[in-house]
């Protein structure tokens, strides 16, 4: 069989907000762009973001991206690279009126600008009063930003591929990436796109997670792609679980209830975040939030007949509010939750959400690779964007209304960077024919005949196993023992076999490939999170409850040959500001 | 309970047929839930969907004749038989997955996008709250294909037509205060088909997830190109 080829300047993998933002910037430079989406494009997870971006435009109240930024910094538990929180603050305000200029249908106030709200973990002048950075539109932020970025590629003829599945990364001897092998989901074909430049922006992993917020298709593609091309994950231990997802159901309820006033009750009727974080309140930290919900559960003040939630309550706010500023929250909790929050209170509990973690970049989108003596090794031709990449501004913990802000200026930055690097016109590499055989082996591997455990059977189990051994409280008995299970169901996967082998339109084939990926990640996760001993931001270990900066100011690295781990210093000099040192984090 | 789905899938079948499934119905159980678990059963069933919660737009199929999104739909809602269909009129690629490529060029068709042709300002554009709200009911929009595959006129004339579904977005960039090609947008909805096909029908109406009405959209836009001829 001969293989189809076809050739770019630059391929992008992913069409959410970090995939279409870069490949706006290189289609409005006239250059020849792939954009790989196993969806399509609008129906990428960005489309569910609710509650807004961050920018310091200081619309509502007095506020500056250097606040801005030490939110962030004191939000990731100081784990955060500064340089990279500091351009990410500084560059949110003219991606956000470059954003508003695309045409999203932003809130507006009064005075005609943009609206912006209160948001957790945000202050004025370092730790001051509450500010209102979260720029909104109503809560429905996401669906409006990416259906905006995907006309604006239609308005710039961007070539879309989709429905292809991205399969595997082609890195040649020297290290180099050359493009990426594809699977056309409708016809069931291999498509090899050769490209000099290859964006990963295939967004989060949390299909990980059993009870989760993220769709069906967040099976973190690029990461496990990046692994199996040799490329770490960095702080994967790291996973945000939300506070408010729906009882038992784990579909999102915007953090900006509680920013527009909602507030958190017991089974008593008690605003319990007022003893976990006095001054903040329920607008504290997502990790602190989320801690305190399984607290209370777990000390028998949950509510409902299981005792197994809590209520979040807006009523009180009115149905104006709720019907301009919340509709989209309304209608999920009276179709999941049964309940009009006009009046009755949600059930909720925390939620699998979003990964702190993932591919090492720079600040420019360029994958790194750290090395022994501490510098960074560039992998040529290979960029990473949004929730797959770990620039780092996250660190420990995502403030909400980071995520959209991260994956919209990496993602610009990761445009403007390929755009740089092609000017100078290079040639497309050699293809790596034997990097392409292993490729196809990927494929091939999946039409093994004969009897064997099923892909299903496999993901559920796998996905229990994150949930019961990766959650919100670890121990050392608790993820030793997940260590070892996700170990063995690694080697389970040799007997998983596809009972259906054609070819048109086989979700199946799709599934069997995304399992592969999940399972990589999980070990990153598992491994990862048992060695870091000590308690910082999401990553909260009942047996070591302190955070350890004289041992544990770093990042992990993860390398999937040998499950090996490696550490890299954090980066605590910011750009042209002063470190902001670490602190003990109260809210 | 018991599900009648459609299927098809071209590698071993000559023709259509519906298969029966029997899903144990848990509480709170979505379509879509039902249909994972039909796929469970019987892993060569393809259906997409994505996000769960009605926001991702993929999940759009026919149940006994209406079209309505998997995920959103409470199978306690649903009239026994329950016969599940791809959405109409579409050519079936496999089972319930539909080849929606028309959908997406009427959709390109209408400049989905805002122009703006004065120099920008280094900040927003600045935009009146009512004139904001001009755009609610339009832009939540999430492209399923609920509406236009249940619209006559776009059955007959899906190459022509614009369909429901773009022409709302049509209206979403007419209505924007920010938005300055109202003339080259009227006059590319000139002719007998884009958007004077449309008679009224409100298949898309009844049938929007999201509570949106294309109808009146459409009549905005007639009355606007009223207006623009006179």
């Amino acid at each position: 069989m001969t293989l189809a080829r076809r050739r770019f300047d630059a391929l992008i993998i992913g069409a959410g907000g970090a995939g279409l933002n870069a490949a706006l910037q290189l289609a409005n430079a006239n250059l020849r762009v792939a954009v790989v989406s196993k969806v399509f494009p609008t129906r990428s997870h960005t489309v569910a973001a609710q509650g807004g971006v961050n920018a310091a435009l200081a619309n509502v109240f007095e506020d500056n991206w250097h606040w801005h930024m030490f939110d962030t910094v004191k939000g990731s538990d100081y784990l955060g690279d500064q340089d990279a929180i500091e351009y990410m603050c500084r560059e949110a305000i003219p991606t956000v009126y470059e954003l508003e200029h695309n045409g999203v249908p932003f809130s507006r106030l009064d005075n005609g600008k943009i609206y912006q709200r209160a948001f957790g973990g945000q202050s004025q002048n370092f730790g001051g009063a509450q500010a209102a950075r979260t720029c909104a539109a109503a809560d429905r932020t996401g669906h409006a930003i990416l259906h905006t970025l995907y006309q604006q590629n239609i308005r710039a003829r961007t070539h879309f591929f989709d429905e292809y599945f991205g399969v595997e990364l082609i890195r040649d001897s020297e290290g180099a990436i050359l493009g990426a092998l594809t699977l056309e989901i409708e016809t069931g074909e291999p498509l090899l796109i050769e490209a000099k430049t290859t964006l990963l922006a295939t967004g989060g992993c949390g299909q990980v997670f059993r009870t989760t917020s993220n769709a069906h298709i967040n099976t973190g593609d690029g990461m496990a792609m990046a692994l199996r091309a040799g490329v770490p994950l960095m702080d994967m231990e790291f996973f945000q679980f939300h506070p408010t997802g729906i009882a038992g159901r784990g579909m999102l309820i915007t953090e900006g209830v509680r920013g527009e006033g909602g507030y958190l009750v017991n089974k008593d009727g008690e605003r319990f975040m007022e003893r976990y974080a006095p001054n903040a309140k329920d607008l504290a930290s997502r990790d602190v939030v989320a801690r305190a919900i399984v607290t209370e559960v777990k000390e028998g003040r949950g509510c409902g007949p299981n005792a197994d939630h809590v209520l979040l309550k807006v009523d009180h706010l009115g149905e104006d509010i709720i019907a301009k500023r919340l509709p989209g929250i309304r209608e999920s909790s009276k179709i999941f939750a049964g309940v009009d929050p006009a009046v009755e209170p949600i059930p909720v509990f925390p939620t699998a959400h979003y990964v702190m973690g993932g591919i090492p970049t720079d600040r420019l989108g360029h994958v790194v690779v750290p090395a022994s003596d501490g510098s960074e090794q560039i992998v040529p031709g290979l960029y990473a964007a949004g929730e797959c990449a770990c620039v780092s501004v996250h660190g420990a913990n995502r403030l909400g209304g980071n995520s959209l802000l991260d994956i919209l200026v990496f993602g610009r930055a990761a445009g403007q960077q390929i755009i740089d690097h092609l000017k100078d016109d290079p040639e497309h590499k050699t293809m790596d024919e034997t990097a392409v055989e292993q490729a196809v082996a990927r494929l091939t591997r999946w039409e093994q005949p004969g009897e064997g455990i099923s892909v299903r059977e496999l993901r559920d189990e796998f996905r229990k196993v994150m949930e019961d051994h990766a959650g919100v409280f670890r121990t050392d008995d608790i993820m030793s023992e997940g260590v070892a299970k996700v170990k063995a169901l690694r080697e389970k996967l040799k007997d998983v076999r596809l009972g259906d082998q054609s070819k048109v339109f086989n979700t199946a084939r799709i599934e069997a490939l995304e399992l592969e990926n999940l399972i990589d990640i999980g070990m990153a996760i598992v491994l990862s999170a048992l060695e870091r001993k000590e308690s910082r931001g999401a990553h909260s270990r009942p047996d070591y409850t302190e955070r350890d900066d004289a041992n544990w100011l770093k990042h992990s690295v993860y390398f999937k040959e040998g499950d090996r781990l490696d550490y890299k210093p954090v980066q605590t000099k910011p750009l042209t500001v002063d470190t902001f040192p670490p602190k003990p984090r109260v809210y | 309970m018991k599900f009648f789905v459609y299927r098809y899938n071209p590698d071993v079948d000559t023709a259509p047929h519906m298969q029966e499934y029997d899903v144990e119905v848990t509480r709170g159980m979505m379509l879509r839930d039902a249909l994972m678990e039909i796929k469970r059963q019987d892993e060569a069933f393809a259906f997409r969907h994505s996000c769960g919660e009605g926001v991702c737009g993929s999940d759009a199929v026919n149940v006994n004749g209406s079209n309505l999104l998997g995920c959103t739909t409470p199978v306690s809602e649903l009239k026994e038989p329950v016969n599940v269909r791809p959405l109409p009129g579409r050519p079936v690629i496999r089972d319930l997955v539909v080849d929606m490529s028309q959908f997406y060029q009427q959709y390109r068709a209408v400049k989905p996008y805002l122009i703006h042709k004065d120099p920008l300002p280094e900040q927003e554009i600045l935009q009146s709250p009512e004139d904001r709200d001009k755009l609610d009911g339009l832009y939540e929009c999430i492209m399923c294909g609920c509406c236009s595959t249940a619209c006559p006129s776009f059955w007959w004339n899906p190459d022509k037509f614009h369909g429901p579904q773009a022409l709302l977005q049509a209206w979403r960039f007419l209505a924007d205060s920010r938005d300055q090609a109202t003339e080259e947008r009227l006059d590319a909805l000139e002719g007998p088909y884009k958007l004077y096909r449309c008679h009224s029908i409100m298949n898309c109406v009844e049938y929007c997830p999201k509570s949106l009405n294309p109808t009146k959209a459409i009549g905005k836009i007639k009355e606007l190109m009223l207006k623009h001829s006179i």
